[in-house]
């Protein structure tokens, strides 16, 4: 059973849907006594960095959440939820993030080429940096779907993919059993299904 | 790099697509669940579907279908018609779509743009606008492209933009359904004023209108079509591969 975490942020219509439509079974919740049941964990968001690290201490969630990947659960975030795996995010002031992988999150403004444009919207190839279970099911290449204005840097050895928009844009990021994704598998079509496939069958790090 | 989008439109009315010549003489094409599962394993990068329903009833079996939709379809959706308050862009977004498209209801209340975006985020926000040369003059036209409203297009696009919105469909009413290529010169100006995603849409007859888009305009980010897709007159996969042919980046 995955636990998708409820705290009040972005829409999970898809993420529900992309697990059902896999065949794994998924619960929506913000319940901690649920969430250690469950035998893996998804951190989606959509939003702003400040506001969702925000209601994740204030509900507790944050200390659910690492004490859980501190216990070897697989926990994938998504988007946002990747973002919020990082130590800090400069989105608008400075915030702590949960702080699993290190790195930090930046803007792409007065980064990036300022001819491309912001945010990065669209489907993006993958190079991958090296291998993961999570890249079980797909290649080298594929294309996933992106909606983003910040991206992670300096994740160190956790850098497991990224893209190419101007600068090397962190795409897949993995630390034994903490992983995310920048890009949204659940609208990458049949290649982002399949990273959420090789996401279900990966056990707890012990 | 980042690929070229191919979008399909599916126009819905009554649960049943549509697709109007320009916006006239509606006749009936597919079912919209069938239709969408077969472009999103056809190659189709996103969906947009428009809801042309005027009543309640015929809403009612928009959402039905939209979530009926969204749940077996895993690319980005786009939903707009008759989007007019913040009440309706959470409507069509707990039903599954990802982003809405914004028209009519932008005109009337460009604040709903604003408020739009600071409440779901600039990427969830559209606009579309339906532009006709009048007088030389490209102006924006509401009501489906019944009314003129006496703006010019490309101050209103910026407007909007500038407010919020995080992408832009374009849809020239001098090209639609005439099947002779989209409107370069009016996409053209549109992409030099802002610096979010555009979208063309309007004139796709063939494939060789989607290359010389794209090669005409590099900034250009997708092509929408409707009819030269439902009909099978253009095979997405079969125009992607002509892209990349051509050395334009597509998802293959």
């Amino acid at each position: 059973m995955i636990a998708i975490i409820d705290y009040g942020i972005g829409n999970l219509f898809s993420v529900v849907s992309s697990f059902k439509y896999i065949g794994a079974d998924a619960i929506v919740t913000s319940d901690p006594e649920k969430i250690k049941e469950c035998d893996r964990i998804l951190l989606p968001g959509v939003g702003a960095f400040e506001d969702a690290a925000k209601k994740l201490r204030e509900t507790g969630l944050d200390k659910v959440i690492i004490k859980e990947a501190k216990a070897g659960k697989p926990i994938l975030g998504i988007c946002l939820g990747m973002q919020m795996l990082f130590e800090k995010s400069y989105e608008y002031g400075e915030h702590n993030g949960l702080g699993l992988l290190k790195g930090r999150v930046i803007g792409m403004q007065g980064v990036i080429d300022e001819k491309l444009q912001i945010p990065h919207i669209g489907y993006n190839d993958l190079i991958f940096k090296k291998n993961h279970p999570l890249l079980k099911y797909i290649n080298e290449g594929d294309f996933v779907y992106f909606v983003h204005s910040y991206y992670a840097v300096d994740c160190d050895d956790s850098l497991v993919a990224y893209a190419e928009y101007d600068k090397d844009i962190t795409a897949i990021v993995a630390k034994d059993n903490v992983m995310g994704c920048q890009f949204h598998p659940e609208k990458s079509g049949e290649v982002g299904l399949n990273i959420l496939r090789a996401f279900c069958e990966m056990e707890t790090v012990k | 790099m980042i690929t070229k989008r191919i979008i399909p439109c599916l126009d819905v009315r009554d649960g049943r697509v549509v697709k109007g010549v320009n916006f006239e003489g509606i006749n009936d094409v597919n079912d919209p669940a069938t239709l969408a599962k077969y472009y999103s394993e056809n190659g189709a990068d996103e969906l947009v579907f428009y809801d042309i329903t005027a009543s309640h009833e015929g809403r009612r079996l928009f959402t039905d279908i939209l979530t009926k939709v969204a749940q077996n379809v895993f690319i980005p959706l786009t939903v707009g018609g008759g989007i007019n308050t913040i009440e309706d862009f959470d409507r069509v977004l707990k039903c599954g779509a990802d982003k809405v498209s914004v028209n009519s209801g932008a005109i009337k209340n460009p604040s709903l743009i604003t408020e739009a975006a600071k409440k779901y985020g600039n990427q969830c926000v559209v606009i579309s606008a339906d532009v006709k040369r009048v007088d030389g003059v490209f102006t924006v036209f509401s009501k489906g492209g019944r009314e003129n409203t006496g703006m010019e297009a490309i101050s209103w696009i910026k407007r909007c933009v500038d407010m919020g919105a995080g992408e832009v469909v374009v849809n020239s009413i001098d090209t639609d359904g005439v099947k002779n290529g989209f409107d370069i010169e009016l996409l053209k100006l549109v992409c030099e004023a802002v610096n979010v995603p555009v979208i063309a849409s309007g004139g796709a007859g063939s494939t060789e209108h989607f290359v010389k888009l794209f090669k005409e305009i590099p900034e250009m980010s997708a092509g929408l079509a409707a009819s030269v897709f439902h009909f099978g007159e253009i095979k997405i996969n079969e125009l992607k591969k002509e892209l990349k042919n051509n050395g334009i980046k597509a998802r293959i």
